[in-house]
């Protein structure tokens, strides 16, 4: 049975509402200082080259330039996400002997004004060696082929195995087997804020302040202080509103670093800001990948053996790639119950710009392939899409061997609502027209500790003035999904109280307990499961104060609710939630009531103590003559367990869809020999209002024992059914196949005249 | 050679000299520091700029400040009157109309221009209207919805001051 909330649950319009529809919200990029410098990085025209020399006589002496950094200057520390394992940490704050990538940053300059930063930078004379260049997965595992990094010889970054079953055995009896290879396309976040950051060094203290457009402000700290080699306590990081992530702001990045060491040269606060041309060939994207899928069935359906192998274009660095490729291994068996399972990804270097977690951390190139390979064996087998789901689907308490396994779990009732709605939303289709589905699950938040945090997972501080007022204090990073709402939400919960008692203070590392950020789907589990411990402690002081008062059995239990305290069973025996306030501060020596609370999850396996999950439908009209689809219509069905915010959660849900939609039908990064050939909004496509379908959304609400309230993810899971469920709705409406994402009408075309060949064959070999 | 400019800038005159090159975005940024206009793009391809310039929404990227010389320009810091929201301002907040909130100045300002020349638009107007407008976060349903009910919020309002009137 669903408890009665009367904060959680409820539509709460966004808290930092009327600062964003004001202007008044302060991203990083409109902050200045006095005194302020700007900074600007000169970058690698080539894909990989030696560094010969570097002459900045000519810009140090143009006026208004205030110093000059390349490689040599940098006190040369690698940096990276990946911390736990050092040869990882494979970044470095500029280039020293070589470039690996057309944008690596060779030199950075500061001075007075934008432009003179601007013109300093041709003056600045940089003699290369061009190297031997490899820039696609499979050459770059060749014997020959050039060394990305010297410590890698093979140029393979990161190798990932996961095994469960007897697979060989498992094919060979299995009545039906399927093998298929795909490409997919690299796709960008395209954060609508580009990358920057100001930083301020206090010459007397020898302390940094970093202001940036992060994700999380922890591993920017962390990054920082390997980068710099400071201790990690001397820097603060600052994360003001944030125009965006979706997984492309969780790394340290050239602008923080270069703004950090200008400033530690000048003694000035410098601002270093990406132009959007930079943005999309120097900053990270989801990475493009060979993919390849064997699937094993019964005649009925049943799913007996899965092998998946993923040789992914990593680029220039690792960031969270290596984990990516780990994730798309597990998240490519979900939600199904898989009983041998077998999976190998390679990630290699190469001399491209890097990739890393975008939106959907894996989940994206594995469901595009398992969900488009399904809907072919279904159509073999004269199986109905939705059937061979239900028939497949995971049940409550199921258990990967090794890997992970679902508490809360409702992907089945989510799939038979599917088929009811679907049935009564789409009851006839017009010709050409086509449905679609993909079935999807997705952590709330991981479990991995590649950044080698000795902290608590998350934290939170919660301190109850004398009036009554909160202060919510965590390092949790509201990136635009909302988190600041769901904060004060959970904090007012937990208290019985409401959000407007709440003052937040988040991401800021000086002054806050730790989190990691805002990155896969984590913040409303692992942060409201520390806001609301952190929230239970005080409350647990008011119920003692109450309970001493009242005098009541102890056999009677006290809720906090409305402002109140008072007996469950007898709600008009209580106390005022400020009168108990006053009490207990009074008791406490006049010391403000504080909570400190944490959540690190505790054997819940390799990925994440909870899923969401759920069943994406879309129905498309092609035209056959064109190759053009048309998005009609999106029908979701899903569980993220109890809902904190029915606003934020449908806002997730409607981005996601559109971020999946992008990477189905347009989004793209073309290069040729290293280069983005299309770094700008103009060639880059993402969708626009107009193409955009309206979408239903029903929440089959679950409890999650491992969430605050029982709620888990609603972020990020939505993004990895779209395109494939778009694939299939182009399937089922034309029997056009696809093996890589990005349906232009043109690649449409060309699957539908294929489809229609075949078609002609096998009718005329059943003649 | 600097040039003068006189603007009016949510209902102040400013009397400026600048590089005949200057954008209007950067006079309304860098010299006004009003800094509720964004840039997301350097291609005029984003609309995160958009100001409302006599009545017309442009991208404040696109035009020299010279080309509103003697013109009247509202951003989004024109919208509210002291502490009480423009109902469009407010539909955005009711509506969970921005995430990141980066784009919603512009989408805010190109939705007054669409409502000032359309005051009830269909989902098929505002998408016309508004298709030049990025959004990375939204899927723009929830802005569609937001502006739909800020046209009958703004039609209520203007029925109750007439009422009023009358």
């Amino acid at each position: 049975m669903m408890k009665e909330y009367s904060v959680i649950g409820k539509p709460t319009p966004n808290v930092d509402g009327p600062a964003k529809v004001t202007g008044e919200a302060a991203y990083t990029i409109d902050m200045t200082l006095p005194n302020m410098l700007y900074g600007k990085l000169l970058r690698s025209p080539y894909p990989h080259a030696k560094i010969i020399s570097i002459d900045i006589s000519k810009a140090e002496a143009l006026p208004g330039v205030k110093a000059i950094i390349t490689g040599k200057d940098t006190p040369g520390g690698r940096y990276g996400l990946w911390r736990r394992f050092r040869e990882l940490s494979d970044q470095e704050c500029l280039a020293t002997t070589k470039v690996r990538y057309i944008g690596d940053p060779v030199a950075a300059l500061a001075a007075t004004t934008e432009e003179i930063a601007e013109k300093a930078l041709d003056l600045i004379e940089v003699e290369y060696e061009p190297l031997p260049a490899v820039f696609d997965p499979i050459e770059a595992m060749k014997e020959d082929a050039p060394t990305v990094h010297d410590e890698f010889p093979s140029n393979i970054n990161a190798t990932r195995h996961i095994e469960w079953g007897d697979v060989d055995e498992a094919f060979a009896k299995a009545d039906y087997v399927r093998e298929d290879r795909y490409v997919l396309s690299p796709a960008h976040p395209t954060a609508m804020e580009v990358h920057n950051s100001l930083a301020s060094f206090d010459k007397g203290t020898g302390r940094l302040t970093v202001w940036s457009s992060t994700q999380s402000p922890y591993f920017l700290q962390q990054g920082l202080a390997d980068a710099l080699k400071m201790r990690e306590g001397d820097i603060r990081v600052i994360k003001p509103h944030v125009g965006g992530g979706y997984g492309g702001k969780n790394s340290t990045m050239p602008d923080s670093i270069s703004a950090a060491l200008l400033s530690m040269k000048t003694g000035r606060p410098v601002k270093v800001v990406f132009n959007r041309d930079e943005e999309f060939t120097a900053t990270e994207h989801r990475t493009g990948q060979h993919m390849a899928i064997k699937i094993g069935l019964k005649k009925d359906g049943t799913i007996v053996a899965l092998e998946i192998k993923a040789l992914t274009n990593g680029g220039a660095f690792t960031a969270l790639g290596a984990t990516t490729l780990y994730l798309t291994g597990t998240f490519g068996t979900m939600p199904y119950k898989i009983p041998s399972y077998r999976y190998d990804g390679v990630r290699t270097y190469t001399n491209t710009v890097w990739g890393t977690s975008i939106r959907g951390f894996g989940a994206v190139p594995a469901k595009f392939i398992t969900e488009t390979q399904l809907d072919r064996a279904a159509h073999d087998l004269g199986i109905d899409p939705l059937d061979i789901r239900i028939k497949n689907a995971v049940e409550p308490g199921y258990e990967a061997p090794g890997q992970y396994t679902f508490e809360s779990c409702a992907i089945k009732p989510c799939l038979e609502k599917m088929k009811e709605r679907a049935k009564e939303k789409w009851p006839k289709l017009q010709k050409d027209e086509g449905i679609g589905y993909a079935a999807f699950a997705y952590m709330s938040g991981g479990i991995f500790n590649w950044i080698d945090t000795p902290y608590a997972y998350s934290s939170a501080h919660v301190k109850v003035n004398i009036d009554g007022t909160v202060d919510l204090y965590t390092q949790a990073s509201d990136i635009g999904q909302g988190h600041n709402t769901v904060a004060a939400m959970i904090c007012a919960e937990e208290l019985g109280i409401g959000i407007k008692d709440i003052r937040l203070h988040l991401g800021d590392t000086a002054h806050t307990y730790t989190d990691l950020g805002a990155w896969g789907s984590r913040e409303t589990l692992m942060n409201g499961n520390a806001i609301k411990d952190a929230a239970a402690q005080v409350k647990n002081k008011l119920i003692e104060i109450a309970r001493l008062k009242l005098g009541e059995n102890i056999a009677y239990d006290l809720v906090a609710k409305n402002h109140r305290v008072y007996l469950e069973l007898r709600p008009e025996r209580g106390l005022s939630y400020y009168d108990l306030v006053k009490d207990a501060i009074k008791a406490n020596d006049g010391v403000p009531l504080t909570g400190v609370g944490h959540y690190t999850p505790h054997n819940k396996g390799m990925i994440s103590p909870a899923y969401g999950m759920g069943v994406l439908a879309i129905k498309v009209k092609v035209d056959r003559e064109t190759g053009h689809v048309d998005a009609k219509d999106v029908l979701v069905v899903h569980d993220c367990g109890q809902v904190i915010n029915p606003l934020g959660a449908r806002g997730q849900v409607e981005g996601s869809v559109h971020m999946g939609l992008g990477y189905g039908m347009c989004e793209e990064m073309p290069m040729d020999q290293g280069m983005v050939l299309n770094p700008e909004f103009v060639d880059y496509k993402i969708l626009r209002t107009r193409d955009m379908p309206e979408i239903e959304i029903i929440d089959v609400p679950t409890y999650e024992p491992n969430g605050p309230f029982g709620a888990k993810e609603a972020a990020e899971a939505t993004i990895a059914p779209t395109a494939p469920a778009f694939a299939n709705a182009v399937y089922a409406a034309v029997g056009a196949e696809f093996y890589s994402n990005v349906l232009k009408p043109e690649k449409v075309l060309k699957a539908i005249r294929e489809a229609e060949a075949k078609q002609k064959a096998n009718s005329k070999a059943k003649k | 050679m600097k040039q003068q400019l006189n603007i009016v800038v949510n209902g102040e005159a400013y009397d400026l000299f600048i590089e005949p090159k200057t954008l209007l975005v950067q006079v309304i940024r860098d010299m006004l520091g009003l800094k509720g206009t964004h840039q997301a793009c350097d291609s005029s391809s984003c609309a995160a700029c958009t100001v409302v310039l006599d009545g017309k929404a442009v991208k404040s990227c696109s035009i020299l400040a010279l080309q509103a010389n003697g013109k009247s320009v509202v951003t989004v810091e024109g919208l509210a009157q002291g502490t009480k929201l423009h109902p469009i301002q407010q539909a955005f907040i009711d509506n969970w109309a921005f995430q990141c909130g980066f784009c919603t100045s512009g989408q805010i300002m190109g939705a007054k221009a669409l409502l000032d020349e359309n005051p009830n638009p269909t989902r098929e107007e505002i998408q016309e209207a508004m298709d030049g407008h990025l959004c990375r976060c939204t899927g723009f349903n929830m802005i569609n919805e937001a502006i739909r009910d800020a046209a009958k919020r703004l039609q209520e309002q203007k029925a109750a001051e007439s009422g009023r009137v009358a």
